[in-house]
């Protein structure tokens, strides 16, 4: 990217912990489940009891698997898992299972990458490695009550962290990275990818390299519940270390704490000490063994990707490159848009109103599409009015927020609101003969071949018909009574 | 007429089912002989007399009735206190496990309330299984039956010394180093440590989940056997559980040994060794001979390496299955200033100095900087003791060693030199390195003290241990003998 001469260029590493879409615990046969009252989603194995022991959930492998396959990573037959100790109190056992890295002790999966496109051009930024873990539990701070309370329930969650290599070069770039990789994760039905729930989350290495190439000392930024607010952590960050150069201080290397409030970084401690993990091998769990037949089923039940999704809406559909991108953001807009499809065959006219006048909505209110009343029969149903007549596509655009907001049908919003289109000439007739009576200024100005008159009245006859009158009507009629 | 209490578990089931004795009088016998003599051999930490009673009562009127019975039907059993219990206190020996009850049952004691038994109580151990001696017990040492001024040997001191001593004629200990066969040894009883994953581990509170196995104590090889059937096999929750089928332990005792191949470990008759035991030892070699076995010499040229390999493993482990021990979900907990000083001071005052100090060795293991030099080191000798036991199972089909260089030695001898202490598992920690099978029988006394031959096997091969066990015993009576205290 365009960086002026001497100043420093930006590196950026992301760890990303992803929820996976289980439905037990990771080493339990406890339920994932999110806002269940506390400690109820517990056994004697996720409270960490003494003699429990961890049974690996294969279907947690299954996902990882399927990621690690999306991003073109080497799967490693034999990985191992790990103990990672360290005291508190969210963690039941005082260390967490986990998969480290190190000689003959393969992660999962290494290596790997996925594309992104940035200032118009496509990149690849590079996967290190993919792994499984346990999450912990979580500490709740009750109304009332001295000290903290620990509730489980997350405890033995099923995770799998996601770590890239240094190879983004800006805070745009992240947030790039990382929608591309939620919608695969969303693709691949991996995880939910909702950082705002927690089920994503993202912790960012950064660091400036100066013109001398020598890189400079790395902060880890941590706390940001959304892709945007990555973005503007870095983008601090990013201020915030290159001021630090250009007045000649020091950064000091530290975890930093987004205040998504006050729009900054802050450091938790000045002197952190080096934790020591004393990471070794989890001798309650034998090595975990995926062998071709195991890889083979996970490939053959892996659903359709981003790309090829988007590949195929664009020939079957005759869609656009922009269309076919927008309505793959999420397997819930593109499974949308082949439902609405298949019951109101026009895509052109689909995808025109899901990328506009849907996602407009969406946008609006921060939500998605499968967070709405809108269902994909409705929509074609006010699809269908439009088309044989019945609404004007102005009406249709007022129509379409109340049947979200009202939960209804077209039709009903329709009769309920008489919004039927007038297209009844004799009705409409009348009105244009009262507005022609009411404007002779205008009305001479379109004898006289003005055109943008014409417009004033068909607006006027709009006005008279709160908006019901069949614009096409209108003008054939204006013209007609007008006679230009 | 109630039985005598050194009856077998099997003579016990076989007198139910003829109907010339009942649970209730088995378990009123156990008791009375408890009461006679547990005030001076300390084996239980609890004991549950009405809960054994009502049990007892209840399978009286099955045996009565008629109706067929599991295996162990009214058979009193003890368990070492590591075993967790549904709803009765499950100590490991521990201040910081004090009053704390777990809400389920270990596997294998759901499957010992399966075959039937009663389980009379918990017994005694050194703190969270790690000991030789049954001193480390947070509630005092368990005696030695044979000489109550000596060690039971530990650390399933508690369940050795209540065999030895005719309380119950069953328990189950577990071994990490040794922890099964020296307390068997020491107190002149049969103990098997199974191969690594015969036996599930759910429910046996860690210390080494690598070299951790439960086994069964008994008076005999055959009710060894009994109570092997009764609790092997794989299990769902221990992922570490080898799938393959049971032993059939006691139905593989009928073949003779006859033909098969002892080895005995030469260098394991070196200094160290007192005569008494060697002399023991030998003397069965040669009645193993005149079985019809084949004696053989097998080399372990890295027996002097296991010890100091298990001491950076074992405690390596050790240290993060301890750490859960925090004060802050069960067991003790001491107020602190804040967080960390609440931990600090709960694990000062929750464990005892030899479980502090194997925190602290296998912490110091695993560190940055120290890990590759001391835990890998420590990983790449455990291979290599694995594959001098291959060698030697290809010269012989069981390996003899003793169980331990010395008898039972006094109460506090040991207790201010770790390293002596340490010594007393020398002969039993390869196995547990190695995840072989491994069985403990008295084999003779020295100074009045029981000595223990022990008998390692091919993995999940119990069966020959067990067949060889069972023939010396045809041959032998040591394992008749009876401690002066009971
Ligand atoms: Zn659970």
């Amino acid at each position: 990217m365009a960086t002026p001469a001497g100043a420093p260029r930006t590196v950026v590493g992301l760890e990303i912990h992803v929820q996976l879409l289980t439905a037990s615990k990771m080493f339990c046969g406890c339920a994932v489940s999110f806002g269940a009252p506390p400690n109820t989603l517990v056994c004697p194995v996720c409270l960490g009891l003494p003699g429990a022991l961890p049974v690996l959930n294969r279907r947690a492998v299954d996902l990882g698997l399927r990621t690690a396959l999306a991003l073109g990573c080497r799967i490693h037959p034999r990985s191992q898992f790990h103990r990672k100790n360290y005291f508190y109190p969210d963690l039941p056992k005082n260390y967490q299972i986990s998969q480290y890295e190190y000689a003959g002790h393969p992660p999962l999966a290494t290596g790997g990458a996925l594309e992104i496109v940035t200032e118009g051009a496509r990149r690849l930024v590079r996967i290190r490695r993919v792994h499984l873990e346990e999450d912990t539990g979580r500490l709740v701070h009750a109304e009332g009550a001295s000290g903290s309370l620990v509730d489980f329930n997350r405890s033995g969650v099923p995770l799998m962290e996601i770590v890239t290599e240094p190879d983004l070069r800006s805070p745009a770039e992240a947030r790039e990275f990382l929608t591309a990789l939620r919608r695969l994760l969303q693709f691949a039905e991996v995880s939910s990818g909702r950082m705002e729930e927690g089920t994503l989350r993202c912790d960012a290495n950064v660091s400036l390299v100066g013109d001398d190439g020598v890189p400079g000392i790395r902060t880890e930024v941590k706390n940001m519940n959304s892709i945007r607010a990555v973005e503007r952590a870095l983008a601090y960050e990013v201020a915030r270390q290159a001021e630090a150069r250009r007045r000649g201080e020091a950064v000091v290397q530290e975890t930093r704490h987004w205040d998504e409030r006050r729009g900054v970084t802050f450091g938790s401690r000045s002197k952190e000490e080096a934790q020591d993990y004393r990471y070794f091998p989890e001798p309650d769990l034998v090595p975990l063994e995926v062998d071709e037949a195991w890889l083979e089923r996970v490939r053959a039940s892996l659903p359709e990707l981003p790309a090829a999704r988007r590949d195929r809406l664009m020939a079957a559909f005759g869609l656009g490159g922009a269309d076919a991108d927008r309505l793959t953001a999420s397997p819930a807009m593109a499974r949308f848009f082949e439902e609405t499809v298949a019951a109101f065959p026009d895509a052109r006219v689909v995808a025109n109103w899901l990328v506009g006048e849907v996602a407009a909505y969406l946008n609006e209110h921060g939500t998605e599409i499968d967070a709405i009343t809108l269902t994909p029969r409705r929509l074609a149903d006010l699809l269908r009015l439009i088309e044989d007549g019945t609404l004007s596509g102005r009406l249709a655009k007022e129509i379409l927020v109340a049947m979200i907001k009202d939960d209804l049908d077209a039709v009903a919003v329709v009769e309920a609101r008489g919004l039927r289109q007038i297209s009844d000439e004799a009705a409409l007739g009348r009105i244009v003969e009262e507005v022609l009576a009411a404007h002779p200024g205008p009305v001479a100005d379109v004898r006289a071949g003005k055109d943008r008159a014409l417009g004033f009245l068909v607006g006027q006859v709009m006005k008279a018909t709160g908006g019901r009158a069949n614009p096409e009507a209108v003008n054939r009629l204006l013209r007609e009574r007008v006679g230009s | 007429m109630p039985e005598t209490p050194f009856e077998t578990a099997r003579g016990l089931v076989a007198a139910y089912r003829a109907q010339r004795t009942r649970p209730s009088e088995a378990v009123e016998a156990a008791l009375a002989q408890v009461e006679r003599h547990e005030p001076r051999v300390r084996a239980f930490l609890h004991l549950d007399a009405e809960r054994a009673r009502t049990e007892a009562a209840a399978w009286d009127r099955r045996y009565a009735a008629g109706e067929d019975t599991p295996p162990l039907a009214g058979v009193p059993v003890a368990l070492k206190d590591n075993l967790c219990t549904r709803g009765a206190p499950t100590t490991c020996g521990s201040r910081i496990l004090e009053g704390w009850r777990p809400p389920y049952d270990a596997t294998v004691v759901a499957r010992l309330r399966t075959a039937g038994a009663i389980l009379l109580g918990k017994t005694n151990l050194d703190e969270f299984a790690m000991g030789s001696s049954t001193e480390n017990s947070a509630f005092g040492p368990t005696r030695n039956p044979w000489d109550l001024s000596r060690v039971p040997g530990g650390s399933s001191g508690g369940s050795a010394a209540a065999v030895a001593a005719g309380f119950v004629p069953l328990a189950l200990g577990s071994d990490t180093g040794g922890s099964i066969r020296l307390p068997a040894g020491f107190c002149g009883v049969v103990g098997l440590k199974p191969t690594y994953g015969r036996v599930s581990r759910y429910g046996l509170v860690a210390f080494a989940s690598s070299l951790d196995q439960i086994g069964p104590l008994a008076r005999d090889v055959e009710d060894c056997a009994l109570l092997l059937d009764a609790i092997a096999g794989p299990d769902p929750l221990d992922t570490t559980s080898a799938r393959v089928p049971p032993p059939q332990a006691r139905a593989a005792l009928g073949a003779a040994p006859r033909g098969l191949r002892v080895g005995v470990v030469t260098d394991a008759f070196g200094a160290g060794v007192a005569p008494g035991v060697a002399a023991a030892i030998r003397e069965a070699l040669r009645t193993l001979e005149g079985l019809g076995l084949a004696i053989e010499e097998v080399a372990l040229p890295t027996l002097e390496a296991a010890l100091p390999a298990y001491y950076l493993l074992a405690p390596a482990e050790a240290s993060a299955n301890l750490a859960r021990y925090d004060g802050m979900r069960y067991g003790l907990r001491a107020a602190g200033a804040d967080l960390v000083d609440t931990y600090r001071q709960t694990r000062r005052r929750g464990f005892g100095p030899e479980v502090k100090r194997r925190i602290m060795l296998g912490t110091y293991a695993l560190s940055a900087g120290y890990y590759d030099a001391y835990y890998l080191r420590a990983q790449k000798v455990r291979t290599l003791v694995a594959r001098d036991f291959e060698r030697a199972f290809a010269r012989a089909d069981v390996v003899v060693m003793p169980v331990a260089p010395t008898p039972a030695f006094a109460i506090g001898e040991r207790a201010a030199d770790p390293l002596q202490m340490y010594l007393a598992d020398v002969f039993t920690i390869p196995v547990n390195l190695a995840g072989l099978p491994g069985l403990a029988l008295p084999c003779g006394f020295d100074g009045g003290l029981p000595v223990g031959l022990q008998l390692i096997g091919r993995p999940f091969d119990e069966a020959t241990l067990l067949r060889v066990g069972h023939a010396y015993q045809q041959a032998t009576d040591w394992h008749r003998r009876r401690p002066p205290v009971a």
